[in-house]
C-alpha cells in the first residue's frame, strides 16, 4: 500500500527549512560585509576639511565640496521637474483616461521604460538637453535627464496610492456636484499622499545614485566651483566617487570610500525624512 | 515520531468493527489566543456513520472539525486542552505525526480548492508524495469513480483542474480526499458554494461513501443534515447542547435551545 | 402645500439661472486641467518615441558603413583603433557572461530568500528582513562597483591568484548582490498571491511544509516568479557601473571569468570619457551598441510583462 518513509520525508522538510533561513540571511551578511568595508576604508577621510574642500590632484588635499553641492542641486531641480509632471501623469491616468487602446498604450509605455537601462537614458539626454537644447552640461541638462529617469518609478507608485483610495470618496463628493478635479484636488489627493511621497522619495533616492546617465551628459570631476544657476557646469558625488576610484593608488580608493560614505548618509537622511513625513501624514489622516 | 503508532490504532478483526467509536473529544477546549471557541466538550463520532454537526455562525463547529485532523496546527494562537482519540490513541500526544494523521483523516473544503495543476495530477499528488509505489492510474481512476466524476472527466484527465464547473471541482476535491483511502472523511460545510443539483450530487455521493467511510459534516443547511445524516450534534457558542440520532434532534429535541434553532427561532 | 411654499419654489428660479453660469466658468477651468493632465501622462510616449529616433538615427548612419551581419556576428571588436572592426559578439559574450554568474546568484538565493519570507518567517521576522533586503536594493550601484574592485577582487585572488585585477567574476557577484533584492521581492508578492487555500487543500492530504512548497505553492506561483527572474536579468544586462570599475575595458570573446572583459555598457562608458568627436565612426558604435541594448531590454521586459499578466489573471 502507502509506504511508510515518513521519518525521511520530515527529514527533508527540516533541512530544507533550514537551508532556506540560513540562505536568506546571505544577503544582510553580505550588507553587513560591505558597509564594514566601506567604512573601515573611509572613515578617517571624513572630516569638515574634505566636506569643504574642492577635488585636487593630492589626497591630503581632496574634498568632496563641489561634488555634493552639485548633487544638491541636482537633486532639487530634479525634485522640482519630476514630481508634477509624475503625479500629474498619474492623476490623469488613474482618474480621466478612458479604458480604451490608447490609454492601454500609455501603461505600456510607462512599465517598459521603467526597464530601460539607465544608460540609454543618458544617451537621450546627450543628444536632446545637450544638443538639442543647447543647454550643455549643465544642471539643467542633468536634472531633465534625471527626471525622465525616474519619472516612470513616480508614475507607478502614485497610481499604487492613487488607486489605494476607496472609490467611496470620490462617490460621496460627485454625489454633492464637486467635479472631478475639485474632488481630487480635495480628497483623493490627500489621502494618496503618503504614498506618493513614499514612491517619490524612493525614485529620488535612486536617481543620487545614478552615474552612468551623468556621464554622458558629461558631469565633470575636476570641478573646483561649486554651481549658481541651472545653466553651469556640476559635479556630482557619484561621478566623484567613480572618480577616484577608477584611479589606481591605494588614498584614492579611500578618498572614494569616503565619498561613498557622505553618499550613503544622504540616501539615509532622505530615507529617514521620508518615514517621517510618511507617518506624520498617515496620523493626520487617522 | 512513530510512524507506526496510528496502524496500531486499528481494530484487528470484524467484529470489532460492529458499531463502534471512531473519533472521540474528551473534555476538549480549544481557544485562540484569549477566546475560547470550544467550550469542554466531550463526543463519541460512530464510525461508517455519517454524523451532522449544526448550531449557528461562530459557535465553533469548524473548529471542532478541524481540530480531528490537526488543521488547527496552522493557526497561530490556536490553543488546545483536552483529548481527541482516534480508536485509542490521542491525535494530539507527543508521538504523533500530524501528517500521518491526516492521511487517515481526509477533508473536503467549504469552498472547492483544486490544485492548479491537471485533473489526473489532482488526484494522484497525495498518494504519490505518501509514497506510493503502485498503479497511479489505477488509483486516480477509482477515486474519480466513486467521486462519480469518472465519466465526465477521463477524457480530459490532463486539462487544468479549473476548467471545470464548481460542483465538478468540489467532487474533484472529494477525489483528492478519497484517494488516500483515509478512514474518516471531514467536510466543513461542502455544499455551501454549490448550486442546488451539485449539491445533490454530493449528498448522493456522501450515501455511498458511508459505508467504507466514517463521515463528519459540518452544515448551516438544516435540511441537509436531517437528509443525510444519521446523527447530530448541536452546537452553540462552543458548547455542545445536544447529540443523538438525527430524527430526535429534530423532532423531539430534549433541550430548548435544540428547539428552538432546529425551528428556526434564531441562527 | 400652501400657498407660502409656493413662493419658496418661485423664488428659487433666479438663483438657478447664476447657479448655470457658474458651471460653464468651472467646466473650462476642468477641460484646462485635463489637458496639462493628458500632456503629463504624454511625456512618457514622447519619451520612447525620441528613444527611438535617436537610436534609430545614428544607427541607421553606422549600418551605412558597417554591414548588419559584420556587426551582429562579427567577432572583433576594435572599433577605436586601426584595423578597426565592428563586431559586437565579444562585448555581447561580456554582458551574457555577467548575467549568467549574477542570474546564477541571484536567482536561487533570492527564490529561497522568498520561500522563507512568505512560507517559513513569522510577521517579526519579516518586518525585520524585508526592509534590510530594501536597504540593500537601495545601494547606489557604484558603491558595488567600489565594492567589487577593492574587496571581492583581493578576497578572489588568495583562492586564485592567477585571476586578473579586471575580472567578470567579481563584477557578476556584485551585480548578483545587486538584484537579489529584487528577484527576493517579486516572487514574495508572487507566493503571498497564491491563496491559502491551496496550502490548506495540500496538507489536508498529509504533506510536510517542504511537499507543500515545493508541489503546490511554487508550481502555483511559477508565472510570476518566471517575470521575476526575467526582470531582475533585464536589470543585470543593463547595469553599467559596477561593471565598468571591476570588469574592465578589454572586449573579448571569452567564457573564462578570471579575465578581464568588457560589457556593452561598459563601452559606452568608456566612449563617452574619452574624447569621441561627433560624427566619427566611433562616435556612433555608441548608438548602435545603445540600440542593442534597448532592443535586448525591451524584448526581455514584455516577456516578464506577459508572464505577469498570466500569473494576475488567475489571482485577481
Amino acid at each position: 500500500m502507502i509506504s511508510q518513509n515518513l521519518t525521511h520525508r520530515h527529514r527533508v522538510a527540516i533541512l530544507f527549512h533550514g537551508f532556506c533561513f540560513m540562505v536568506s540571511w546571505t544577503g544582510v551578511v553580505i550588507l553587513g560585509i560591505l558597509l564594514f568595508h566601506v567604512t573601515g576604508e573611509g572613515l578617517h577621510w571624513l572630516d569638515l576639511q574634505f566636506l569643504n574642500d574642492f577635488p585636487s590632484r593630492f589626497p591630503e588635499k581632496a574634498g568632496i565640496k563641489s561634488a555634493l553641492f552639485g548633487t544638491v542641486w541636482l537633486i532639487s531641480l530634479t525634485a522640482l521637474i519630476s514630481i508634477p509632471l509624475g503625479v500629474g501623469a498619474a492623476i490623469y491616468l488613474e482618474e480621466y483616461a478612458p479604458k480604451n487602446a490608447f490609454t492601454r498604450f500609455i501603461d505600456l509605455n510607462i512599465s517598459n521604460l521603467a526597464g530601460v537601462p539607465s544608460i540609454v537614458y543618458g544617451m537621450l539626454g546627450l543628444v536632446i538637453f545637450v544638443r538639442w537644447f543647447n543647454f550643455d552640461r549643465s544642471v539643467l541638462a542633468g536634472s531633465m535627464t534625471m527626471s525622465l529617469l525616474i519619472l516612470p518609478i513616480i508614475i507607478i507608485a502614485s497610481r499604487e496610492s492613487l488607486r489605494g483610495v476607496p472609490n467611496t470618496i470620490r462617490q460621496a463628493a460627485f454625489a454633492l456636484g464637486a467635479t472631478r478635479w475639485q474632488t481630487i484636488y480635495s480628497h483623493v489627493l490627500p489621502a494618496s499622499l503618503p504614498g506618493i511621497l513614499t514612491g517619490f522619495i524612493l525614485a529620488l533616492s535612486r536617481s543620487i545614485g545614478e552615474t552612468a546617465p551623468l556621464i554622458m551628459i558629461g558631469a565633470l570631476t575636476y570641478v573646483a566651483f561649486v554651481p549658481e544657476g541651472p545653466m553651469d557646469e556640476f559635479a556630482a558625488l557619484p561621478i566623484q566617487i567613480f572618480n577616484w576610484a577608477s584611479r589606481p593608488q591605494q588614498e584614492f580608493h579611500e578618498l572614494a570610500a569616503a565619498g561613498i560614505l557622505v553618499l550613503l548618509i544622504v540616501l539615509l537622511l532622505m530615507n529617514s525624512v521620508a518615514v517621517f513625513i510618511r507617518h506624520r501624514l498617515e496620523k493626520k489622516n487617522q | 515520531m512513530m510512524p507506526n503508532v496510528m496502524e496500531k490504532a486499528l481494530p484487528k478483526n470484524k467484529e470489532e468493527r460492529k458499531i463502534s467509536t471512531v473519533l472521540q473529544a474528551k473534555d476538549l477546549t480549544i481557544s485562540y489566543n484569549k477566546t475560547v471557541a470550544v467550550n469542554n466538550i466531550s463526543i463519541s463520532l460512530p464510525e461508517r456513520k455519517i454524523t451532522a454537526i449544526i448550531g449557528p455562525s461562530g459557535c465553533g463547529k469548524s473548529t471542532l472539525l478541524r481540530s480531528f485532523n490537526r488543521m488547527n496546527d496552522f493557526v497561530p494562537g490556536a490553543n488546545l486542552k483536552g483529548q481527541v482519540m482516534y480508536r485509542g490513541t490521542d491525535l494530539y500526544g507527543r508521538d504523533v505525526d500530524p501528517v500521518e494523521v491526516r492521511r487517515k483523516i481526509g477533508m473536503v473544503f467549504q469552498k472547492p480548492n483544486p490544485f492548479p495543476k491537471s485533473i489526473f495530477e489532482n488526484v494522484s499528488w497525495g498518494p504519490l508524495i505518501n509514497g506510493f509505489r503502485k498503479d497511479i492510474h489505477e488509483r486516480v481512476e477509482q477515486s474519480l469513480r466513486r467521486a462519480a466524476l469518472w465519466d465526465e472527466v477521463k477524457d480530459r484527465l490532463n486539462n487544468s483542474a479549473l476548467t471545470l464547473s464548481g460542483g465538478q471541482q468540489q467532487r474533484l476535491c472529494m477525489a483528492r480526499a478519497l484517494a488516500m483511502e483515509p478512514e474518516v472523511i471531514l467536510m466543513d460545510e461542502p455544499c455551501s458554494a454549490l448550486d442546488p443539483v451539485s449539491t445533490a450530487h454530493i449528498e448522493d455521493l456522501m450515501f455511498e461513501l458511508k459505508q467504507n467511510h466514517t463521515i463528519i459534516i459540518v452544515t448551516h443547511n438544516m435540511q441537509q443534515a436531517s437528509r443525510v445524516s444519521k446523527f447530530t450534534a448541536f452546537f452553540d457558542a462552543g458548547n455542545l447542547i445536544e447529540f443523538g440520532e438525527t430524527q430526535n434532534i429534530f423532532t423531539l429535541p430534549q433541550h430548548k435551545r435544540t428547539e428552538d434553532y432546529v425551528t428556526g427561532r434564531f441562527g | 402645500m400652501n400657498s407660502s411654499s409656493k413662493t419658496e419654489i418661485r423664488s428659487r428660479l433666479p438663483l438657478e439661472t447664476n447657479v448655470f453660469q457658474n458651471r460653464q466658468a468651472k467646466n473650462w477651468r476642468e477641460e484646462v486641467i485635463k489637458t496639462v493632465l493628458l500632456f503629463c501622462a504624454l511625456i512618457s510616449v514622447l519619451t520612447t518615441f525620441a528613444i527611438v529616433f535617436i537610436l534609430a538615427q545614428e544607427t541607421g548612419v553606422f549600418f551605412k558603413d558597417v554591414s548588419v551581419l559584420d556587426f551582429l556576428f562579427g567577432t572583433q571588436w576594435t572599433p577605436l583603433l586601426e584595423p578597426r572592426s565592428f563586431g559586437v559578439l565579444p562585448l555581447v559574450c561580456g554582458t551574457v557572461l555577467i548575467v549568467v554568474g549574477a542570474g546564477s546568484l541571484a536567482l536561487p538565493i533570492g527564490l529561497a530568500t522568498a520561500i522563507y519570507l512568505s512560507e517559513y518567517a513569522s510577521t517579526r521576522v519579516r518586518s525585520l528582513l524585508k526592509p534590510i533586503l530594501e536597504v540593500l536594493a537601495g545601494i547606489p550601484t557604484i558603491v558595488y562597483g567600489y565594492f567589487a574592485l577593492t574587496f571581492i577582487t583581493p578576497l578572489l585572488k588568495t583562492f586564485f591568484p592567477k585571476i586578473q585585477t579586471f575580472n567578470a567574476a567579481s563584477a557578476s557577484l556584485v551585480v548578483g548582490i545587486m538584484i537579489l533584492p529584487m528577484v527576493a521581492s517579486l516572487c514574495d508578492n508572487a507566493f503571498r498571491a497564491v491563496p491559502d487555500s491551496l496550502r490548506q487543500g495540500a496538507y489536508a492530504v498529509g504533506a510536510t511544509q517542504y511537499e507543500v512548497t515545493t508541489g503546490v505553492v511554487i508550481p502555483s506561483a511559477l508565472s510570476g516568479v518566471m517575470a521575476a527572474f526575467v526582470l531582475a536579468l533585464s536589470r543585470a544586462i543593463g547595469e553599467t557601473m559596477a561593471v565598468t570599475l571591476a570588469a574592465g575595458a578589454t572586449a573579448k570573446l571569452t567564457m573564462d571569468p578570471f579575465v578581464s572583459i568588457q560589457t556593452m555598457t561598459a563601452y559606452i562608458v568608456q566612449v563617452s570619457l574619452g574624447d569621441t568627436p561627433a560624427g566619427t565612426i566611433a562616435y556612433q558604435t555608441i548608438f548602435a551598441v545603445s540600440a542593442l541594448l534597448f532592443i535586448i531590454t525591451l524584448c526581455m521586459n514584455i516577456i516578464s510583462h506577459r508572464l505577469l499578466h498570466r500569473f494576475r489573471e488567475v489571482y485577481e
